[in-house]
């Protein structure tokens, strides 16, 4: 399949280069030259750029197939110009062997939609005190390993497992959370919480463990990305230990650069996510600092929770929200309240994701696999449960009107979605 | 932001969720009417027919006996059918089957709904999914509020002290779990009482919640100071002993209320509480029998004010 994209703009995020012009597609890869094409698609309008890459998307397969399947998920993935995406290991039973790594990935392929790169379990069961076959699950396919947000309490299986991924140079992902600060928690430790009488999560929750996390990597050099960071003080502690020269990246939910915790109204299960949307303060650091680059990127955390699930009271709910195909018009929705060009926008989703996953993806360049995305950024989209194809319909933003639509998505080549 | 949920399109009573956001005009207006009904209570016939006809659900999914029977007899004095339903909360984890219990009792066509959860703003999700002409009156969700106890006891201190704008009112212990406590301190700052204070050891004391408007002590003798109310509130027994206080004794001596503290507060201070009480705990007998307190009229208060409540939302 050989295709010839005409007339669009090009923002390729990895150079900061932005112009219009034509691009071409031959054997899956970004082509010099056309020849004759199979397709001639004039994008004139729309934006042309590297196919969006998510640090954060559960699919649910497998064991909460109620909820999602790999189908509706990796077609919501395409239909939000997702074509690579991170899967994290709290499936049931968890990612913690290379069997269920291996059949994931080949379900996946199968249906050659979106690539699915799945984060190992840190710990057997993801329980926290025994170390899984990292080696074996590295071969089955795994890029990172992490505890999704399951606790890791005991600090001594925390620098054991760092000090064993250290060793094999294994890039370890963690939530900073510490488990018993946490307890019982459902909502930002703040008036907020106070009025509504839900139990808090204090935002040292987050900062101590992170304080740990930090510690440990200094001790051990092992390679930790922190995921979702949520609030002011977690920012500064990164920004510090990247000044000092850590090896340290992390990420952000969408979720939490534009909302807080006023957004809970009244008791909005759809605002019960982990970790909890903090203060003001905290959503306006955060949105800074991925501005900054000491948030290093953005992605959806993508949850599918079935209806049962959040037709709850607010602690009861279950946490999550639908988010791929959100990525995008909630990406532009910041690079515009930060006042960034589209491609320095563009990076928080693709050409950052791809460095943190060492993945040859996130790029504009000849040779480089055609992983593609056409969009209008200024097509608006209404957020509706008939218009989501993912299986989870919650997300706070249902009814809302964002800007971002998109056309066209290529993967290695070929056309997996099209408006 | 969303419309008030309590609230209907013309602005008037539908469901009562909470005092906080209730306007001062609808306060005033349960507090008035329930005037009218404490002579309904003291007649020897005490019955009024405003809800004949209608019927009344009492949908307790947390334990309670007290508040269950002040509202099934405030429902009956306005000759309402009263259905009880007690719903062990344990066998009701799956959210699906707390509204379906509400859509099943809807079909056996309710009129209210008086709901009580362990659970924080489970009645506005059950308010949200009621049909138009159903109400729901919360009786307690979570630590979040308790409005009728809150109401109750507005109407206590308007029967003793009259003037709002002129108290200051303390309230003590355990606010960090208390919905009466939440519900209380937004029904006095809405009728625009002056001085509201919290006093309690840090650990029962929620965070920033000084935001609600509140003045914050933690020695006790300081924070009785000139007091024209003190509310005490009541200690759960698991929380005497653990990571929030050493003991129920150590309690007692920094936040029990005894007519040695009580003297610090004004000469004619009225003393309140929620019940039910832990004598020794919280409050000292000679306190609570004393001649400042007035938990028993309290009592008698309450069904007047839920009476109102329920005659309200039904006409709204």
């Amino acid at each position: 399949m050989r295709l010839h994209i005409k007339n669009a703009r090009i923002v390729d995020p990895a150079s900061g280069k932005e112009g219009s012009g034509e691009l071409f597609v031959a054997d899956g890869r970004i082509a010099a030259e056309g020849g004759k094409a199979d397709r001639v698609i004039d994008a004139k309008g729309l934006v042309l750029a590297p196919g969006f890459i998510d640090l954060s998307a559960r699919l649910r397969e497998p064991g909460h197939e109620y909820k999602a399947t790999l189908e509706s998920e990796l077609d919501a993935a395409v239909a939000g110009g997702v074509t690579s995406l991170a899967c994290p290991p709290d499936t049931d039973p968890a990612l913690d062997e290379p069997g269920l790594v291996d059949m994931l990935r080949r379900r996946a392929k199968a249906l050659s939609r979106a690539r699915v790169f799945p984060v190992g379990a840190l710990t057997v069961k993801l329980e926290g005190e025994r170390l899984t076959e990292m080696g074996q699950l590295s071969d089955a396919g795994c890029v990172a390993f992490s505890q999704a947000n399951a606790p890791l309490a005991d600090a001594q299986v925390l620098w054991r497992a760092l000090q064993y991924a250290a060793t094999f140079g294994y890039a370890v992902w963690l939530r900073a959370e510490d488990a018993d600060l946490a307890k019982g928690g459902v909502a930002h430790d703040g008036e907020v919480a106070t009025r509504l009488g839900l139990p808090g999560i204090p935002a040292f929750a987050e900062t101590i463990a992170l304080g740990t996390i930090l510690e440990l990597v200094r001790a051990t050099r092992a390679r930790v990305h922190v995921c979702r960071l949520s609030t002011a003080g977690a920012v500064d502690l990164v920004r510090r230990a990247k000044q000092e020269g850590l090896p340290v990246t992390c990420d952000v939910g969408l979720h939490h650069v534009h909302l807080c915790d006023m957004d809970l109204g009244y008791f909005q299960s759809q605002c019960r996510l982990e970790p909890p949307l903090r203060s003001q303060r905290d959503r306006d650091a955060l949105a800074r600092a991925l501005a900054e680059g000491v948030i290093d990127c953005a992605c959806s955390d993508h949850t599918p929770v079935d209806e049962d699930g959040k037709h709850l009271p607010f602690a009861l709910a279950e946490p999550g929200a639908t988010g791929l195909e959100l990525l995008l018009p909630l990406t532009l929705k910041w690079g515009l309240a930060q006042r960034l060009g589209l491609a320095a926008t563009l990076a928080r989703i693709t050409s950052e994701p791809a460095r943190i996953l060492g993945i040859d993806a996130g790029r504009l360049v000849v040779g480089a696999p055609a992983d593609l995305v056409l969009f209008d950024p200024r097509a608006s989209v209404r957020i509706t449960p008939a218009a989501l194809k993912s299986q989870g319909k919650n997300t706070p933003f249902l009814g809302a009107e964002l800007d971002g639509g998109v056309r066209l998505t290529l993967v290695e080549g070929n056309v997996v979605y099209e408006a | 932001m969303q419309r008030n949920p309590q609230l209907n399109e013309k602005g008037e009573l539908q469901h009562l969720l909470s005092i906080e956001g209730l306007p001062r005009a609808i306060v005033l207006q349960i507090l008035d009417t329930a005037e009218s009904f404490v002579g309904v209570t003291e007649r020897e016939v005490k019955k009024v027919p405003i809800l004949r006809g209608k019927s009344v659900f009492n949908l307790f999914f947390e334990p309670s006996t007290r508040t269950r029977t002040t509202f099934e007899i405030a429902a009956k004095r306005l000759s309402a059918d009263v259905i009880n339903l007690n719903i062990n909360a344990s066998s009701q984890t799956k959210g699906e089957s707390l509204l379906d219990t509400v859509a099943n009792l809807s079909a056996m066509q309710a009129d209210i709904f008086v709901v009580r959860h362990e659970s924080s703003g489970a009645p506005f999700l059950i308010a949200r999914h009621v049909k138009p002409h159903e109400h729901v009156i919360n009786a307690g969700d979570g630590r979040h509020a308790h409005p009728t106890q809150g109401l109750l006891d507005l109407y206590t201190i308007r029967h003793y002290k009259k003037d709002f704008a002129a108290l200051t009112v303390a309230i003590v212990g355990d606010i960090l779990h208390s919905r009466v406590a939440r519900s209380l301190i937004h029904g006095l700052t809405t009728l625009g009482v002056p001085e509201v204070r919290v006093i309690g050891p840090q650990t029962l004391l929620p965070t920033g919640v000084e935001a609600l408007g509140v003045r914050v002590f933690h020695d006790m003798r300081e924070g009785l100071k000139d007091c024209d109310v003190v509310v005490m509130l009541r200690l759960q027994n698991e929380r005497m002993r653990g990571a929030l206080l050493p003991s129920a004794q150590e309690y007692f001596k920094h936040y029990g209320l005894n007519a040695d503290k009580l003297g610090l507060a004004r000469r004619d201070a009225i003393v309140m509480h929620p019940g039910p009480m832990n004598r020794g705990v919280e409050i000292d007998s000679t306190v609570a029998d004393g001649p400042h307190s007035v938990i028993l009229p309290q009592v008698t208060f309450g069904i007047a004010v839920r009476m109102a409540v329920m005659s309200i939302v039904a006409g709204n």
